[in-house]
Order: structure tokens, then C-alpha cells, then sequence
């Protein structure tokens, strides 16, 4: 039988989503694979249970919370899709002030009409079986994922940083081009896609495992970057992950 | 008739983001007719605060996925405004064939992916792949081609790359535009005229519904406003983009976490159907001759065409991207640097007409080129007022129908807007209480 697979959004841009109906070369024969259940933003059905269920989003008020409680009892796999689900995103730029000022910047003297939380990636609730990251994730790195879920294969890992690819590429370095680039600190799997367009990596993809920050504000302090500018560019995409 | 009807749908599908349809009739008297935002708030006001202009038009671009590329535009064109930053011709045609692209793309999604759907009775567009697989293929082919110059220009469609503050870090290559240009005269042009063809067999299950509204866009002397122009209100004529506040008075309301807009009456329109409204004399001929074929009148008061209006003008589109290429290549591309040396620092206003209308950034940067603050006024958000001003008029006029034909009706008004919640939200929370 083929896998009963369902999308799900929550708080994010749902820019993955619309690079999966993006897949125009390859949607027709995706869903000869599988049986498509749910997916809001392209079709009014609605199932009972999923063998996969894709999450794209951070969690960031209550009811993302107990959505994503409903969603986990009714699927056997769940994967987070792009940086918000993976590690929070931009969203979790919010966390870094304090909250009270956040809601006062945004909504005035209403400040507390409406019920927000700290913008968390999903596996701070519920267990995530796989990721696919990137903002938006690319739609190579969820072919990949996709149909390794399909053929019963581990999906691949990606252990080694931007910087690493970039360097295959043999692309200019683009701190030789005097700007501030986050390849050396940011998980792989991308294929240096923004550098080797001429653009610095935004650490959208989030850390590598072991990164080596000493080594990496070095770089930055190194070519003229203030600390705090280093930190700042560091937490664009990773404010839930760097401790600096 | 006096008749008691309660109408909520929760989450209304094939539209971006998450809202809900709530209607309350009693004893035939209209008590309530809204749709409710329930979209979680991003803050976004918030995430910009002391971020350099280098990252202000990557962070916004994340307000949504769908409309990224117009939010890019708008961004780079207000903090370009606020630092002095002069952009060339070549940068500037460039960016006039993304929003081309981008236009194209969204408008097809919708017209067919989001909309088509209720036309022929289909609760999606994956049923349809078995029944009018042709007319399938040609949308996706329609909707690649209108994401390969997003690809190709942009380095990717969503959320694209190479356009920066002052330009862009790599410019496309003569061959690569020659290449798109191609592929516009061999497929785009002809899909353009078969869907014209797919639409009008379709229109006359569009429903007749007529509310006259103030229809605001942009206004462009040169040519069909996309990329730029003056704000023009069809009740109160032109006025300059700086003075966006008056006229999107944006405020708060209790059954929505997107603020709500008006100008001269209750709710003012946005979109395709505004602009092809307020521009459609601006529109190249064939484009208005297919309006004409689809029975797009102008001006045009049913909001159920704007649909109809996306189609008409994704041909303007993609019959204007030759002659944006074409002028490209005539005067040469340049391998430029993008011009990052700001020559002031202070506030900076801009707009663009993305697909569902006409959108507003305004930064103020410091001295070091940080963010102090900034709004923005989006689209779909200027339109609620108007949608739940259709809906207080739709359903009297329907109260002889059954529930589940003004329920359909109502879902079907809501994603004619083609409403992108994630953006009107980007900002807001709402707690929705049921009666």
C-alpha cells in the first residue's frame, strides 16, 4: 500500500510548502508513490492517520502546541521540514529580547491580547524522526529524504560544513570579497548555494555538530568584523543554538 | 426570510495560512459576517530591531515564502530610499523581470491550483490530473517557466539570493536570458493564449456577485505599475508612496490578528482586479483583448473575477518579460557591483505591487546602518475589510440557498482574494472567541 503522507504548517512563511508544489518536473510522478491525505494550503481532504507527516514551522503560541501533540499520536513518522521546524529560524530571533518588549514593539498598549510563547523548533515538544533543513530547505535535500522514506532507506546525513562544499566548488572566498560569510560554522548539504551566487552564507541550515566558534570569531574579528556584529550575524538563523 | 444560520469554517484550505470563515444569522437578521485570522504572530517588527541593511531584506523576505520575492523588492527599494543608495537601469530592468516572474507564478497557483478547483467541483487540483491532464501539465509547465527566472535572475524563486541592497551579486548571462526569452516565444506565449482559452470555458461557473468598492494600486506614468509608481485610489486620485499612513489607516479590530485598513469608505480593495481597474489602459493589447474574451469589463465590481484579472495580466507579464529581456540585451549586460556605500542614513518608504496587491515597507537605520524601526503594510491585510464588507452583502442576498451552498459561496469569495495570511499576520496574534 502506498504511504499515507499529510503536510502541516505552523508559524513560518510556508515557503517549504510552496517549494514542494514547486516540484513541477517531478510532482506527477511523486504522487504515484505515495497517497496524499492532507495538505491545507493545496486541498480540502483531511485523514485520521499518516505513515508520514511533514511539519514545516516553528511552535509558537499554545495551540501550535497541542496541534502538534494531535499530529504526533496519529502519524508512525514525523520530519521537520526547513530551519523553523529544524531549529526555530528567524522566529527565535524574538527570543533573544525580553518578551514584554517584544509584544510591546508589535501590538502597543495591547500587549496582552494575544498568547505568544518563546518560537521553539518542533523537537522541543515532540520527537522528530528526520530533518530536512535550509530556509527555504531545498527541493534536492527533500527528494533525498522523500524517497529514502519511500524505499524503506536512511535518508543521508550531512556532517561536514558550507564551507567545505564551497571550497569544492572552488568559489572565490567571499571574506577575500569583504563580506561577512557564516560557511565555516553552518551545516552542509546545500552545495554552498548562496556563496557560489556571490551572496554569504546565512547559517540558515544551522550548526554543524561540533562547530568551532573560537576559530570562527577569529575569522571574523580577523578581517575587521566587530564582535558584536559576529554575534549578531551568528544568531539570524541560529538564536536557539549559539550560547556567545 | 426570516432564518437562523451559523456558518464556521475552521482553517479554510487552498489559501495561505490559516483563517476562518464565521457568519451568525438571526431570525434573518445579519449579526455577524467575518474572516477570522488565527495565524500565529512572527514579530517581525521586533526581529528587525538593530539589524544591519545588509540581512533587513533577508529577514522580511521570511514573512512569506509565497510572496518573497515581492517583500525582496520592496525592502531593498526602501532601504535603498533610506540610505542613498542609487541603483542603475540594468539593476532596475532586472528586477522588473522578477516581478514579472514572480506575478506570473503566484497568479497561476492560484488561478489554477487555488481556484480552478471550484470551478469545476474538485475539492483539489490532484483529482484533476486524471480528468484534464493536459490543462495540468500546462500549469506546471506555465508555473516552471515563471520559477526559472526567479532560478535563474534571483538564484532561486523563493526566497531569492543575488538581489542585494544597490544590485545584485551575480548578474545573469546573456545566454541565460536568451534562453528564457526562448522558452517565453515557444511555450509561454502559446500556454498564455490556451489558458485564456481553458478560462473562458470555465467563466460561467463564476458567480454573479457585484459590490462597487474604492480599488487602490500603484499608478506607473510610464507603464502598467508593477516595480513602481504613486499610489492612486479610484475615489481620490494620486497619491505620493511617503504618504502610505493616510492612506492605509491600518487598525486594529476584535475578530482579527491582521490589522484592518481603510481609506475613503469601510474597506478599500487590493490586487489584480485593483489594478487592472485602475491600469488596465496601461495593459499591452493582447492582454486587454483576452480580458475582453473573458469578459473582464473595466472597471469590474465582482470580486469573484478577480481570478479572471490574475489570468489577463500574467499574459501582460509574460508578454512584457520579451521586451524587459530584450531591452537587456540590447544595451549590453554590465558585470556590476552592487552600489553599497550608503550616502545618508534615516528613513526610507517604498512600495511595490506584489501579486495581491500593493505593498508598503518603511525602515529608519541609524548612523552604522542598523535598524531603529520599521512597518509594514501588507496587501492581504488592506483587503479583509473589504472581504468581510462582500460577505455582509453576499449572504442576503443568497439567504434562499441552502447552508452549504453559502458556506461554498463564501469559502469561494475568500479565496478569489487569494489571501496570504502568513504576510497579513506577520505581525499580529489573534484570540478567537466563538459565540
Amino acid at each position: 500500500m502506498k504511504p499515507k503522507v499529510a503536510f502541516f504548517d505552523f508559524t513560518g512563511c510556508e515557503g517549504c510548502q510552496l517549494n514542494k508544489l514547486n516540484f513541477e518536473n517531478q510532482i506527477l510522478d511523486i504522487l504515484q508513490h505515495v497517497d496524499l491525505v492532507e495538505f491545507r494550503e493545496a486541498m480540502d481532504d483531511k485523514a485520521e492517520f499518516y505513515d508520514i507527516a511533514f511539519i514545516e514551522g516553528s511552535l509558537s503560541t499554545p495551540s501550535c502546541v497541542e496541534r502538534i501533540h494531535d499530529i504526533r499520536r496519529r502519524t508512525k513518522v514525523l520530519v521537520a521540514l526547513g530551519a523553523c521546524a529544524v531549529n526555530g529560524g528567524v522566529n527565535a530571533m524574538k527570543n533573544l529580547q525580553p518578551i514584554d518588549e517584544v509584544r510591546e514593539t508589535v501590538y502597543g498598549e495591547v500587549k496582552y491580547r494575544f498568547a505568544t510563547l518563546p518560537a521553539m523548533p518542533v523537537s522541543a515538544v515532540v520527537k522528530v524522526d528526520y530533518e530536512v533543513r535550509g530556509c527555504p530547505m531545498t527541493q534536492a535535500d527533500f527528494l533525498k529524504l522523500f524517497t529514502s522514506l519511500v524505499l524503506g532507506k536512511q535518508p543521508p546525513k550531512y556532517t561536514s560544513s558550507v564551507c567545505v562544499e564551497c571550497k569544492l566548488k572552488e568559489n572565490e572566498c567571499l571574506y577575500d570579497r569583504g563580506m561577512v560569510c557564516l560557511g565555516p560554522i553552518t551545516r552542509g548539504g546545500c552545495d554552498a548555494q548562496c556563496p557560489s551566487v556571490g551572496q554569504f552564507c546565512t547559517g540558515c541550515r544551522g550548526l554543524v555538530d561540533d562547530p568551532n566558534m573560537d576559530g570562527m570569531l577569529e575569522i571574523l574579528t580577523s578581517h575587521g568584523i566587530s564582535l558584536d556584529e559576529a554575534k549578531k550575524r551568528m544568531l539570524l538563523y541560529n538564536a536557539n543554538e549559539v550560547r556567545i | 426570510m426570516t432564518r437562523d444560520l451559523n456558518i464556521n469554517v475552521h482553517h479554510l484550505t487552498r489559501v495561505e495560512g490559516h483563517g476562518n470563515i464565521v457568519v451568525n444569522m438571526k431570525e434573518g437578521v445579519l449579526e455577524k459576517a467575518h474572516l477570522n485570522i488565527v495565524e500565529p504572530p512572527r514579530f517581525f517588527e521586533a526581529m528587525i530591531k538593530g539589524r544591519s541593511f545588509h540581512e533587513t531584506a533577508i529577514i522580511t523576505s521570511r514573512i512569506c515564502g509565497i510572496c518573497s520575492l515581492g517583500h525582496q523588492m520592496t525592502s531593498l527599494k526602501a532601504t535603498e530610499a533610506a540610505l542613498g543608495l542609487e541603483i542603475s537601469e540594468q539593476t532596475a530592468l532586472l528586477r522588473k523581470l522578477l516581478v514579472h516572474g514572480a506575478t506570473m507564478q503566484s497568479n497561476l497557483l492560484h488561478a489554477y491550483f487555488l481556484a480552478a478547483p471550484d470551478l469545476l467541483d474538485a475539492p483539489s487540483v490532484f483529482p484533476l490530473i486524471a480528468t484534464h491532464k493536459d490543462v495540468v501539465l500546462r500549469a506546471l509547465r506555465m508555473k516552471r517557466l515563471a520559477n526559472d527566472i526567479g532560478d535563474i535572475v534571483s538564484g532561486r524563486a523563493v526566497h531569492p539570493i543575488t538581489p542585494v541592497p544597490g544590485g545584485f551579486t551575480r548578474i545573469p548571462t546573456r545566454g541565460e536570458l536568451e534562453a528564457i526569452k526562448q522558452k517565453i516565444l515557444d511555450e509561454g506565449i502559446p500556454d498564455c493564449v490556451a489558458t485564456v482559452e481553458t478560462m473562458k470555458a470555465l467563466a460561467g461557473a463564476i458567480p454573479q456577485f457585484e459590490r462597487e468598492t474604492e480599488y487602490i494600486s500603484l499608478k506607473d506614468k510610464e507603464e502598467y505599475g508593477l516595480y513602481n509608481g504613486d499610489i492612486y485610489s479610484s475615489d481620490a486620485g494620486t497619491f505620493p508612496v511617503e504618504e502610505y499612513l493616510s492612506v492605509t489607516n491600518e487598525h486594529v479590530v476584535a475578530h482579527s490578528t491582521s490589522k484592518h485598513a481603510r481609506h475613503k469608505r469601510s474597506s478599500y480593495m487590493v490586487g489584480a482586479l485593483a489594478r487592472w481597474n485602475n491600469n488596465h489602459d496601461q495593459m499591452l493589447p493582447e492582454a486587454q483583448a483576452a480580458a475582453e474574451t473573458l469578459g473582464l469589463g473595466a472597471p469590474c465590481i465582482n470580486p469573484y473575477m478577480i481570478t479572471i484579472a490574475q489570468v489577463v495580466e500574467s499574459y501582460h507579464c509574460m508578454l512584457d518579460s520579451v521586451k524587459v529581456i530584450d531591452e537587456l540585451l540590447s544595451k549590453g549586460l554590465k558585470d556590476e557591483k552592487p552600489n553599497q556605500s550608503p550616502t545618508r542614513y534615516g528613513r526610507g518608504i517604498a512600495s511595490t505591487e506584489v501579486p495581491r496587491g500593493i505593498l508598503f515597507h518603511d525602515y529608519t537605520y541609524d548612523n552604522k546602518g542598523n535598524i531603529v524601526s520599521g512597518n509594514c503594510v501588507i496587501p492581504t491585510g488592506q483587503n479583509l475589510a473589504n472581504i468581510d464588507d462582500d460577505m455582509v452583502k453576499l449572504v442576503p442576498e443568497m439567504i434562499h440557498k441552502s447552508q452549504a451552498e453559502i458556506t461554498h459561496a463564501l469559502e469561494m469569495l475568500v479565496r478569489a482574494y487569494d489571501p496570504c495570511i502568513s504576510c497579513s499576520v506577520h505581525m499580529l496574534d489573534v484570540t478567537f472567541k466563538e459565540d
